[in-house]
């Protein structure tokens, strides 16, 4: 079963050149069938392999597939191979199920758009791309995927090509991940200039070489790792460089949902779990890691609860729950950051398809507070998007996000950085906030915008399987306190080392546990009270807490994303805008118009000898006829 | 009968020639022209009988009766080109039929 490998990431590829070769000469059903599955089918054989995986693990808990040799130049011989082991298994499944779901969900919330086949087509090759990054064996084959879903992202940012502004979104999009990317393409060098091999697995691959021949703390371990790590803050969208995330809702809604929430932007955490070693080598880059994760879950939790546009609600929510994945990277806990990647997949994945049910109904209506009382008009999305805010928001004991952000905040407790859990800790304070006040201004209270179009079955059915997913998920992996029954991190231990445990005495660990657990619960609850109180109970207050004068300094510096789009604008884009205009009249142009210019005046000389005049050619044919004959004659 | 050296023959040749080729050149008139061309002609050929003479051959002879007849031909397609050339233009000035410049 597991020889089926390759077929995963093949099938969305084909489907892809089949969508543009002659996508446009087929009916929307066509293109629709085809689209849909080609993923659906992928999603079936992930699900063959992943069983067929975890009943039979193959020797090594790994399995290797080659198809064939890439390019040969020299000893870089990098092939077409794809490597499945728990953490790529978690990916395939999560990137083609979710991925599924969101396909036929598009199926429906595209139908009256124009360029139906192109979105497919899009959407195919983003899935094709990001399984091939998940799957890829060396780093040169998933920096091919990396740059695919990139490419994807732009072209999806700007489907809407016709309105400018979605263009700049999609460049502002692709420059500042190109930023990141840099740093990645500049890491690779590194380790292969050192390592001289770009493969990761195996006795040859760099997590094995690196390993046996850096130092701990070596300045070159430190340098590759932060240039992975400058490469994955990009795709991520984590601080200092997630300004691109917000403006990439942009695009359809589905994209959001697939690219910009569930699947791509986890590519960066997918990137630093699968070379852990390297991290693991460079104590001071994995803190690094830890405390942009820190930083970015506040800053973007801060500057969620002012948002008014919906989709940008959840993004900047994306951006923070991101930010958890890379505290607990950033803290050696591995497997709770891939936990709470798959949770979050879930259920930011349902939020936003929520989102863009609401957004359809309303006739394309963005803005909260032009929303209210959609309880009534759309049951089934309301209850769904419900249980996705909950999720979010860490509701104790049933939703699944309550599971992982708590095994996060565990590990940080248990890894001994206080002050970090804190800041954590408000970061699900604000959480919860932020996604209840999305609830309660968008779905109750008095209605303001009238339903123009209701969802059909293909858009509610896979709200209903990720809400489903936003429950059971979280129960693969309970707490030590309770049950301690956690095949999660048991299945991904093969991929990653267990994280050293922190050796307390028994009964004070469970104590402590259940302890900050107890936290845990009360903020999320007290969150989700404060946000009642707040945007439901007693609307005016928190209006006229946001039009004080310090609130309406802080709301607008939050509603600005903290300015640094402003910031950015003033450090580099102004810079180079001007520059450019200085510099208009290229000056290095300027030596070979100066060449150009010297021989257009001799130009102009030969010219004027051009008269016609028949008799002053004869002229100068006697003349030169003269001079010729001189020469012969007195030389 | 005082006999003529070849550098002076040669001498009164090149000055027809330069003569001639100072008349085309100069003249506007395209009788004028033809005429000055009919000088070039015939210095080149006083050029090859004196030679000739010189080298007691008659070859230079034969060949001044070659460019003789080819003066002729020429003339008449000369000729002819002048009346198209008046019927035209209604002037003999060949500046006149420089519309084709270049």
């Amino acid at each position: 079963m597991l020889e089926l490998l390759w077929l995963i990431p093949i099938l969305p590829f084909i489907s892809f050149l089949v969508l543009v070769l002659i996508g446009s000469r087929l009916s929307r059903a066509g293109v629709a069938t085809i689209g849909v599955g080609a993923i659906g089918i992928s999603a079936v054989v992930s699900l063959l392999v992943g069983f067929s995986f975890m009943s039979s693990p193959p020797p090594g808990n790994a399995f290797s597939q080659t198809l064939w040799k890439w390019m040969e130049i020299g000893k870089f011989e990098p092939g077409i191979t794809f490597h499945l082991d728990a953490l790529s298994l978690l990916m395939i499944l999560v990137v083609t199920v979710i991925g599924f779901l969101i396909h036929l969900y598009s199926t429906e919330y595209m139908i009256d758009e124009d360029g139906y086949s192109r979105f497919f087509a899009y959407m195919n090759l983003f899935i094709g791309s990001m399984l091939t990054l998940v799957l890829a064996d060396n780093l040169i084959l998933l920096y091919l995927g990396w740059e695919g879903v990139g490419l994807c992202s732009y072209l999806l940012i700007g489907f809407w090509y016709k309105d400018p502004a979605n263009g700049l979104a999609a460049r502002k999009a692709f420059t500042i991940t190109r930023v990141g990317d840099t740093a990645m393409a500049l890491g690779l060098f590194l380790l292969f200039a050192n390592l001289g091999t770009l493969n990761l697995h195996g006795d040859g691959g760099i997590l094995a070489l690196a390993k046996s021949q850096w130092m701990e703390g070596s300045g070159l371990a430190v340098a590759a790792a932060a240039l992975l790590l400058g490469g994955a803050l990009g795709k991520s969208g984590q601080l200092p460089l997630q300004t691109w995330l917000p403006d990439a809702m942009a695009g359809p809604t589905p994209v959001s949902a697939l690219i910009h929430a569930a699947t791509m932007v986890t590519a960066g955490v997918y990137l630093i779990a699968r070379t852990y070693v390297l991290f693991e080598l460079a104590p001071s880059v994995q803190f690094a890691v830890a405390l942009i994760g820190t930083i970015t879950l506040f800053v973007a939790g801060c500057s969620a609860l002012t948002q008014r546009d919906m989709k940008r609600v959840l993004a900047y929510s994306t951006i923070s729950q991101i930010g958890y994945m890379f505290l607990a990277l950033g803290v050696g806990a591995w497997s709770a950051a891939m936990f709470h990647f798959m949770t979050h997949a879930f259920f930011k994945a349902l939020l936003f398809l929520g989102a863009g049910v609401v957004i359809l109904a309303l006739n394309h209506e963005r803005d909260i507070f032009n929303m209210g009382g959609l309880w009534r008009e759309l049951p089934v999305t309301s209850k769904t998007f419900v249980v996705g805010a909950a999720a979010l928001a860490g509701f104790p004991f049933i939703t699944a996000g309550f599971y992982s952000k708590d095994l996060i905040l565990w590990k940080i407790w248990s890894a001994h950085q206080p002050w970090l859990y804190v800041v954590a800790l408000g970061g699900a304070l604000l959480t919860a906030i932020y996604s209840f006040r999305l609830v309660f201004i968008a779905f109750f209270g008095e209605m303001k915008s009238h339903v123009v179009k209701k969802p059909g079955a293909l858009m509610k059915i896979p709200l209903t399987i990720l809400a489903a997913l936003a429950i059971i998920g979280g129960f693969f992996e309970l707490p030590h306190a309770w049950g301690n029954w956690q095949p999660f991190s048991k299945f991904m231990e093969s991929a990653f080392p267990l994280t050293a445990p922190v050796e307390h005495d028994g009964h004070s660990k469970v104590a402590a546990e259940l302890t900050l657990q107890g936290i845990a619960i009360v903020v999320s609850i007290v969150g989700i009270a404060l946000a009642y109180l707040f945007f439901l109970h007693n609307r005016a207050s928190a209006e006229g807490i946001a039009r004080s004068s310090l609130g309406s300094v802080v709301h607008r510096f939050w509603f600005a994303g903290w300015g640094f789009d402003w910031l950015y604008d003033k450090l580099f884009v102004q810079p180079v805008v001007w520059a450019a205009r200085i510099n208009k009249n290229d000056f290095i142009d300027f030596i070979y118009r100066l060449f150009a210019g010297i021989i257009k005046i001799f130009h102009v000389i030969l010219c004027l000898t051009q008269t016609g005049r028949v008799r002053w050619y004869a002229v100068g044919i006697a003349f030169g006829a003269v001079v010729i004959v001189a020469i012969v004659v007195l030389s | 009968m005082a006999s003529v050296s070849m550098e002076q023959g040669l001498i009164l040749a090149g000055v027809l020639f330069a003569l001639g080729l100072i008349g085309v050149l100069v003249r506007r008139n395209i009788i004028f022209i033809l005429m000055s061309i009919e000088i070039m002609l015939n210095a080149s050929g006083l050029a090859f009988v004196v030679a000739g003479s010189h080298q007691g051959a008659a070859d230079g002879q034969v060949m001044f009766i070659f460019i003789l007849t080819m003066a002729a031909a020429e003339v008449a397609v000369g000729l002819a080109l002048v009346l198209q050339l008046y019927h035209r233009f209604k002037t003999l000035d060949v500046d006149a039929a420089s519309r084709m410049r270049g």
